[in-house]
């Protein structure tokens, strides 16, 4: 890490009331992002990669409980004034969702909404505004941007709209991107076109960016750093090119395993993760990963292994029996 | 992981095509119908008519004739007169009443959908009230006190759909709610009023707007249902209900006095049904989405 965090996350946990009782969707998670500095979040569905993006924006559902800190260019974001935060998003931070089907106003046209993201934040007149979503709506690759602007969403496919998406967050210069599974909802050709463009995007304006992802294969050679979480926890956070020479967490092996290999054999059954993730009304006491894991031993049963630094400090994981795995793939 | 790696040229496709929809017969006659029937409501005064109330007595449902086009009703005044100054009232009532629905009830859904919370119980609870409430003994009882007009039967008819409008306003408003694209526009730092007004009125404008076409056929034919009970617009005033009902007594003699009004009123909310239906799809950019 260099420099002091642009974004630091301390102690964060969320809790959801539910009807079956306290679901707690994540579990005092501590993360860094400096500026210009990429992170990747990593796990399966439900392991709170979302909701720990949502207690970052302060967007958490109405009933969700928050505590611990998160501290973004020298202010808790938890504590700030309505007022505040809300000039804050969109000028600061920003976030790209999932699904380009749904992030965007299915009644208004992507010139409109560019443009009346344009003047609120950086208060231009509208023919300066309308220029400028030109001008962004090109750097986002989209061909014929001045006819675009006249479009709805409906009239673009999936990767034009997760373009004008992506558009609409860098409108206003933010210094931290949050990309929310930015590709999931792509084929594969345009997900690499996105994530590229992300990338291409932030080295340009020298922005931070968390992306967070179920696919271990988009962060690597992406970020700079990752953190694998697993029902609500960080289980193994490194450097990226440490992370894949030198694993330690045999969830954070699983996942890579259960990555298609284009050298496989057809018809080679996919090496799933057996079992489900635990039910997070009832956690369990000892390593959440316990039930699933090939590794587990006694100590797994009663304990909670606590994130703590391997090798080198910036390296951290959660495990009694840690492997040393390392990825045959190019980091 | 290897990745393919594309250009962006890759997903050129070319400059956008603009679609042209064609309207059926039917659409046109409608828009012919109503544009003919809210003409001549608006300049009947200016309509070389006789006076709808005037009587005359020694012409009492006579026939069709080049002095009286359509006849003349039960107490001699012109058929043709009345039928024109009811399709006025008709048409003031019928949009009138469900313009007060949808500007309330619309902005009640769309905030209760938004906020919840106890807001949303005290809006849906006075609703359930309102709905509870027959609207038949509401309307008896504001004419008993407030006597016959056009602006109470107005009133009374936008009241009763406020329910309505609100409950379409509010299922609208809930399902988009929590759609990310609202989401997004917290995120980027809009205010409450701009995601309520710039997010979430343009989507739920669409069913509100469909809503209120049928709310005004709806409200034409409740209109001449309580006039026909005569609790609608005072006599001697002409409305379309009214008519009817007048021309009840009289059905053996001239059932035309009875069927015309009635033909009129039908046709007219036909028409409402048919360009609204028409209009909402036209106007829906969502139907384009596949």
């Amino acid at each position: 890490m260099t420099g002091p965090a642009l974004l630091s996350v301390e102690d964060v946990s969320v809790n959801l009331p539910t009807p079956r009782g306290n679901l707690r969707a994540v579990d005092r998670v501590d993360l860094n992002v400096g500026a210009g500095r990429t992170l990747g979040i990593v796990g399966e569905s439900g392991c709170g990669k979302t909701m720990l993006s949502r207690a970052i924006l302060q967007l958490l559902p109405k009933k969700a409980m928050l505590s611990g800190r998160v501290m973004f260019d020298g202010q808790d974001l938890a504590r700030l004034a309505p007022e505040r935060l809300r000039k804050l998003r969109g000028r600061s931070l920003a976030v790209v969702f999932q699904d380009p089907m749904t992030s965007l106003n299915p009644v208004l046209t992507i010139g409109t909404q560019l443009i009346e993201t344009l003047q609120e934040h950086l208060e231009l007149d509208g023919q300066a505004a309308k220029i400028r979503s030109v001008e962004l709506l090109a750097a986002v690759g989209i061909p014929a941007p001045e006819q675009r602007l006249k479009q709805y969403p409906h009239q673009l496919s999936g990767g034009m709209r997760q373009r004008v998406a992506i558009a609409i967050a860098l409108s206003c210069e933010p210094k931290l991107l949050i990309a929310d599974e930015p590709t999931t909802a792509l084929d594969v050709t345009i997900q690499a076109q996105i994530l590229d463009l992300l990338a291409r995007e932030q080295r340009r304006r020298h922005m931070a960016m968390i992306i967070i992802t179920h696919d271990l294969g988009v962060v690597a050679g992406r970020t700079d750093e990752v953190a694998v979480m697993y029902a609500g926890r960080v289980v193994e956070r490194a450097p990226t090119p440490e992370l894949f020479k030198n694993m330690h967490m045999p969830y954070t092996e699983a996942l890579l395993a259960a990555i298609p290999k284009i050298d496989a054999k057809p018809h080679t059954p996919l090496p799933a993760i057996s079992g489900r993730p635990p039910d997070p009304t009832r956690p369990l006491r000892g390593c959440s990963f316990m039930p699933r894991c090939r590794y587990a031993w006694a100590q797994c049963h009663i304990e909670k292994p606590r994130l703590e630094p391997a090798e080198s400090p910036d390296h951290q994981y959660a495990c009694f029996r840690p492997i040393n795995t390392a990825a045959g793939v190019p980091a | 992981m290897a990745t393919l790696e594309l250009g962006i040229e890759g997903d050129v496709v070319g400059s956008p095509v603009r679609r042209t929809r064609r309207l059926g017969p039917l659409f046109w006659a409608a828009i012919v119908w109503m544009v003919a029937v809210v003409a001549a409501a608006a300049f009947a005064d200016l309509l070389p008519l006789p006076s709808p109330t005037d009587m005359d007595m020694l012409e009492r449902r006579a026939p069709a004739s080049a002095l009286h086009w359509l006849g003349t009703d039960g107490l001699g005044r012109d058929e043709l007169a009345r039928l024109i100054h009811g399709a006025r009232v008709s048409l003031i009532v019928g949009v009138c009443a469900p313009v007060i629905g949808i500007t309330i009830g619309g902005a009640l859904g769309i905030l209760a959908g938004y906020f919840r919370g106890r807001f949303e119980t005290l809006v849906v609870g006075s609703m359930d009230v309102l709905l509870a409430f027959p609207p038949l003994v509401f309307a008896l009882a504001v004419t008993a006190y407030l006597g016959q007009s056009i602006l109470n039967l107005t009133c009374v008819l936008g009241v009763l759909g406020i329910p309505a409008f609100m409950r379409v306003a509010r299922a609208a408003t809930l399902s988009l709610a929590r759609r990310e694209f609202v989401i997004a526009a917290q995120a980027l730092g809009a205010t409450h009023a701009r995601i309520l007004l710039r997010e979430l009125l343009p989507n739920v404008i669409l069913p509100l707007f469909a809503f209120f076409l049928l709310g005004v056929a709806v409200t034409i034919v409740v209109e001449g249902a309580l006039s026909f009970l005569g609790l609608g617009v005072p006599p001697p005033t002409a409305s379309w209900g009214g008519m009817i009902g007048e021309g009840r007594e009289s059905l053996e003699i001239a059932p035309r006095l009875a069927f015309l009004p009635a033909f009129a009123m039908f046709l007219t909310v036909l028409s409402f049904n048919l360009v609204g239906d028409t209009l909402r799809a036209l106007t829906d950019p969502r139907q384009g989405a596949l």
